[in-house]
């Protein structure tokens, strides 16, 4: 008896039309046909109408995000695997860069000529950081040896 | 086709690829005009995005013509020039029913907690983006619309996602006349949200930021207050003193998981990845605000979770309003604006390069390079 109809919160991104109610139950499109593996969130029932089919899971990097597929969103064994399997998957890319042929060229992937022309002083800082840096480790593997 | 090509965090190419098809009967090719690099893309660019996959191709902001549609597309037509909203939304589900398109419950199947976006990783829904000469756009007759043919290009390209989502963030911040604004964040959309504010009648807008170039240009496009929070001791204090020790109406966090400000937030999050990213803006949101105040979230954060005072947000009975700009809903409202001059969103670009050069883009964007504010690829016009 104390429902206010006014107070809606969500108003007005959120146009209530009691439809919540409904739950899952409501008009969909055709299904898109599925031709590549889609991993899919265990908080669903069945996979959606439409999904994108960017870059199927395979190799290493595929087999961790089947592994993270397996736990809920609420789960850091979802999120930290599929961080992981990124990782792997650069080096998974390098490998496949190589194979077929092509060098990577990492100073222009990394658009580092920007940062020359309009941050030299950065630049150059970064670097004399990382040579003193790989001094002081060299010179530290080197007193261990 | 030309793509942009995700190698890696800060690895980024331009390489052929093959051409997007029409995969679903409601799907449409669109060949792409204008597209832009987004602050949140950045958060792609770094790694910070789990399930982002070497080979994709980023991009949610983009307007194009319509080059091919599928059987069920009766409201485009081919030779369309369309704006396409980032949110890729069925426009049948409960939510999309509600308006909530940025929340479609059948267009992303590897994550609940967000909609299906164009060219935002496997959580997103594994689609390519419009950084690209053509893209597929699921839903076609949904998000995608013809632009006015009085617009200018530019203007339309930021409808897609910087003009919503910067006018969501002031809606959502429910300001009322009077009230005392502050915006955390003086990019794009913080930039955006702090122009829009002022449709809704405060007395006063203040953005705040690390980067001078970046308010100084806040101050000028949106007429607003401009602070430094490197000059002060206590952004916190800095902001309850400004507002007479009350603290702020409304505050905005238009910032995301990159914050910069706090070396623990930093460390934690952008550093060990043991919470997502850094949210010290919206940290500071809501300990500026004043009890009963309104936080108002368009930053962009990624799984799983974020360290935060949400013992402040109970006891100071804070109301906390956020989501992805629901871009179909408001668009009416945007192009009216931005047709009779209250709005002018191109004034923000202030950087355009060819598609070729998407690596050089990304780099002076994330690098705020050059006084960089807002950058917009264009594939070649050799077509």
């Amino acid at each position: 008896m104390d429902a206010d109809p006014e107070n809606e919160p969500t108003y007005p991104m959120k146009n209530y039309t009691g439809d919540d109610h409904n739950r899952i139950n409501y008009e969909r499109s055709e299904q898109q046909p599925q031709s590549v593996e889609i991993l899919m969130s265990n908080e669903r029932p069945v996979i959606t109408r439409v999904f994108g089919t960017s870059v199927p899971p395979s190799g290493l990097s595929g087999k961790i995000r089947r592994y993270a597929f397996q736990h809920s969103e609420d789960r850091y064994r979802h999120w930290l695997p599929l961080i992981f399997a990124d990782r792997v998957n650069v080096f998974e890319g390098l490998v496949d860069d190589i194979k077929a042929g092509k060098f990577p060229n990492i100073i222009k992937e990394r658009g580092l000529a920007m940062e020359w022309k309009y941050n030299k002083p950065g630049m150059i800082k970064k670097g004399v950081t990382l040579a003193v840096l790989g001094l002081v480790l060299f010179a530290i593997l080197r007193k261990k040896k | 086709m030309l793509a942009m090509n995700y190698r890696g965090p800060y690895r980024i190419r331009a390489e052929q690829r093959a051409m997007p098809e029409i995969l679903h009967p409601e799907d449409a090719i669109i060949r792409v005009t204008r597209t832009c690099i987004c602050g949140s893309d950045l958060h792609l660019y770094h790694g910070m995005v789990p399930d982002t996959r070497v080979g994709s191709t980023f991009g949610h902001e983009f307007t194009g013509i319509v080059e091919e549609v599928g059987p069920l597309v009766q409201k485009l037509k081919v030779g369309d020039q369309v704006l396409v909203p980032f949110n890729i939304a069925c426009g049948k589900c409960n939510f999309c029913k509600q308006g909530l398109f940025g929340n479609c419950h059948e267009s992303n199947p590897m994550a609940t907690a967000v909609g299906g976006i164009f060219g935002y990783s496997h959580t997103a829904g594994g689609f390519d983006g419009g950084q690209a000469e053509y893209v597929r756009v699921p839903y076609a007759d949904v998000g995608p619309t013809v632009i006015p043919a009085e617009m200018d290009p530019d203007d339309a390209v930021l409808l897609t996602d910087v003009v919503p989502t910067g006018y969501q963030a002031a809606e959502m911040g429910g300001i009322k006349e009077g009230d005392t604004v502050v915006i955390f964040g003086a990019g794009p959309i913080g930039i955006m949200a702090a122009r829009c504010a002022w449709f809704f009648g405060p007395s006063r807008v203040i953005i705040i930021d690390h980067i001078d170039y970046r308010l100084e240009f806040a101050k000028n496009y949106a007429k607003c207050e401009a602070y430094n929070f490197k000059d002060m001791a206590d952004p916190v204090v800095f902001l309850k003193k400004t507002t007479d020790w009350y603290g702020a109406d409304v505050c905005i966090d238009c910032v995301g998981c990159e914050a910069e400000g706090n070396t623990l937030q930093t460390f934690s999050g952008r550093v060990m990845l043991m919470q997502a990213g850094a949210a010290t803006a919206l940290q500071w949101a809501i300990n500026s605000v004043k009890k009963g105040g309104i936080v108002s979230i368009v930053g962009v954060y990624g799984p799983p979770f974020n360290l935060l005072a949400i013992g402040n947000v109970v006891n100071k009975g804070i109301t906390i309003r956020a989501n992805q700009a629901s871009v179909k809903r408001l668009l009416p409202k945007l192009i009216d604006h931005v047709m009779s001059g209250r709005l002018s969103p191109k004034g923000l670009i202030t950087h355009r390069i060819p598609l070729e050069e998407v690596s050089d883009a990304y780099r002076l964007f994330s690098s705020k390079l050059d006084n960089c504010i807002k950058t917009v690829l264009i594939p070649s016009a050799k077509h």
